[in-house]
């Protein structure tokens, strides 16, 4: 078992014409992903990597059945390409763009709330199932099947986490990034609870980073709902201080979020925190 | 009055990535959408501020326009009731620092007899993932100590985006503030205008402060005395006429340059040059090199993230903005490739090399795409200073010993 995606998830790729679609979208077949299309508006009809391409998400799905939609999309047309897939009802959206308006994303995440659909990002690296699928762009060699499930709001850092877990021999259920935006679509706790109920997976690796209050939530529902051990990790103890101008920021809740306040609410939850990634192997073998 | 807020990194940056508007600026544009402001005017120098002073009237307020908290306490706003106090005052304040800011202009807004001052602010509620409205009548003082110690006394709405501002909502202000009640309809308007202004800027941040009741010709009313605004870098694309007023004059050059380039930079004080892809792998090496040089007070000497999908030519810019720091002992690249490509990366190096040229020692890890197409374009340049590392915490170390051997 794994988690939101395996080799049976029918994947479609939007702006699987473009540069880094066609490039991704390549090393996506060659992993073994079962990728059933892409949708570019214009380019309906033509083929591409030997896959029909479609000029709406709608007729894609009709035609592949697809349950997935991974998105390549520039930032100004990326939400028009979420609000798309929500349309046609896709199950889970994955979206790897990064830079996208954040006020398109709060129109896209109150729509995407009252709607069926699971969105995965904006500004991700997807999510590797090994073996199974790699919907995203997560090199696939640095990860092997196993029982660690793996949750990131980083890119690289998920690529970094990953590799020291598969060079110790501790091979991974699922690797889910869920983006760093201020706005994403799902958040640690989502994924924790997924994890919780997937019978392979017997430990969680949680990678955070500063700014935001998603890693003390998680902090939190760990306490509560969770009983399979969870190690972590937090990005940037050594961040400088700054400055802002207007007081709004500060006033609103969770405006700070240190690196050594999400340490210690996991500490203070009895959740062991790596100073570096490759010590996260060590600490997964210290708890059971 | 102005306080500073110390927040984290990331907010930093938001902070950084947003685009920044004067307090003028600000003003001018809240004006666009129907909200009342003094009729003030920009000043460059003293002999200006005294013009503009006679066309408004005296007293007039001289208000530094500059890039940071604090203005009040640094001498930064003061009152004129005559010429020769206006001219004093602009001539101060024009060419001062204000927390490292240079002033380069003044705002020269007509004195206002001012009854009470309320805070009005919108901006991104992550956690709740809309915007919010915030209001309270202890506005002008620090509003932050408010919230700390009263924070029933900010009124707090949020707005659904897809259904934007409700008139209800700005009744539960009002009220909520105890605003007088002959007050809400000009308040009304206000908060009107101040959401569409918001919505229509792609602002992260509009912020009245104070929004004040004065007393004009025998009369009451609201005004806007104090503005900040902050735009959404990744919606510029949409307004090129705010874009062209960013005020780039207080910003480093290397941060101009880095920023013309898409490269996340900050300068930090250590002496290891980091160049990383990804934000929160840059922070990781960044934590690293400071855990393993912590003792010998070495630490890395800037936050520089190249991003996702970076070609050779940004690389090259990456490496001259590091090599250009003097306190820069050595350069240590980790580049874990998702959509970057290692052999891209490569021959970013190398290129820049060629046109920039160092001695200085270099620990390079490149892992993940074509990172064999990568490795063998670092070999073949067959460089002396050049250390290869397959770990982070290899890199780190590896880093950490270079800057100790240089110097001793």
């Amino acid at each position: 078992m794994a988690i939101l995606a395996d080799k049976n998830s029918k994947i479609i790729v939007q702006g699987m014409t473009g540069k880094q679609g066609m490039f991704h979208s390549e090393q996506m077949i060659d992993y073994g992903t079962n990728v059933v299309g892409g949708v570019t508006p214009g380019k309906g009809g033509e083929w591409v990597l030997g896959k029909p391409i479609f000029d709406t998400v709608m007729t894609a799905r009709e035609a592949t059945d697809a349950n997935c939609s991974l998105i390549f999309v520039p930032p100004p047309f990326a939400a028009d390409a979420i609000l798309e897939s929500i349309d046609a009802e896709i199950p889970l959206i994955v979206c790897i763009t990064e830079g996208i308006p954040i006020q398109d994303m709060m129109r896209v995440r109150t729509l995407l709330d009252n709607s069926n659909s699971r969105l995965l990002g904006a500004n991700c690296p997807g999510l590797l199932t090994p073996e199974q699928a790699k919907v995203g762009i997560m090199p696939g060699y640095i990860s092997t099947p196993g029982p660690i499930g793996v949750v990131s709001k980083s890119g690289t850092l998920t690529y970094e986490a990953v590799f020291a877990l598969t060079e110790r021999g501790m091979g991974q259920t699922t690797c889910v990034g869920i983006g760093g935006d201020p706005i994403n679509g799902t958040s640690f706790i989502d994924v924790l609870q997924m994890f919780e109920d997937d019978h392979e997976t017997e430990k969680v690796v949680l990678i955070g980073e500063i700014g935001g209050n998603d890693e003390q939530n998680a902090a939190a529902f760990i306490e509560k709902h969770m009983t399979k051990p969870v190690v972590a990790f937090i990005a940037g103890r050594r961040a400088p201080e700054g400055k802002t101008m207007g007081h709004a920021g500060a006033l609103v809740e969770g405006g700070q979020g240190t690196a050594a306040e999400k340490i210690e609410k996991f500490e203070a939850v009895g959740v062991q925190v790596a100073e570096y990634p490759e010590q996260i192997p060590d600490l997964l073998n210290n708890v059971n | 009055m102005q306080f500073d807020t110390i927040l984290s990194l990331f907010e930093y940056f938001r902070w950084r990535i947003d685009l920044n508007l004067h307090e003028y600026q600000a003003k001018f544009r809240f004006a666009e959408f129907g909200i009342p402001i003094p009729r003030g005017k920009v000043a460059h120098s003293a002999d200006e501020a005294v013009e503009i002073a006679q066309e408004l009237g005296l007293p007039v307020v001289v208000k530094a326009q500059v890039f940071t908290g604090g203005r009040g306490k640094a001498g930064g706003v003061k009152l004129a009731k005559t010429m020769d106090e206006v001219k004093e005052h602009a001539s101060n304040i024009i060419g001062m620092d204000i927390k490292e800011h240079t002033v380069h202009k003044v705002l020269i807004d007509p004195g206002a007899n001012i009854k009470s001052e309320i805070y009005l602010g919108i901006t991104n509620d992550r956690a709740a993932r809309k915007p919010l409205i915030m209001c309270s009548a202890e506005g002008g003082m620090d509003i932050e100590e408010v919230n700390r110690t009263m924070p029933e006394k900010i009124i707090r709405v949020h707005v659904d985006p897809l259904l934007g501002l409700r008139g209800y909502q700005v009744t539960q202000l009002a009220s909520g503030i105890d605003l007088p009640r002959n007050h809400w309809k000009q308040f009304s308007k206000i908060v009107q205008a101040l959401y569409e202004c918001y919505i229509g800027s792609d602002a992260t941040l509009t912020e009245i402060n104070p929004l004040a009741i004065i007393e004009e010709d025998g009369e009451e009313m609201l005004r806007a005395l104090d503005g900040k605004m902050s735009i959404d870098e990744n919606a510029l694309y949409r307004h090129p006429k705010l874009a062209d007023e960013r005020d780039t004059s207080a910003d480093p050059e290397e941060e101009i340059i880095a920023r013309e380039a898409d490269l996340s930079y900050v300068s930090l004080d250590g002496q290891i040059g980091c160049m990383v892809n990804g934000a929160g792998l840059a922070m990781a090496t960044m934590d690293l090199t400071g855990i393993f040089g912590e003792e010998y007070g070495i630490g890395p000497a800037n936050f520089l993230d190249i991003g996702g999908g970076a070609e050779a030519d940004k690389v090259a810019t990456a490496l001259r903005i590091i090599l250009a720091e003097p306190e820069v002992k050595a350069i240590l690249i980790n580049i874990f490739g998702g959509i970057t490509r290692c052999d891209d990366v490569a021959r970013g190096i190398l290129q820049a090399l060629d046109e920039v040229g160092t001695d200085l020692p270099m620990v390079v890890r490149l892992v993940g795409t074509n990172q064999e197409e990568g490795r063998e374009i670092m070999e073949a340049a067959n460089l002396p200073n050049l250390q290869t590392a397959r770990s982070l915490y290899e890199a780190a170390q590896k880093a950490v010993e270079v800057v100790r051997k240089a110097m001793n």
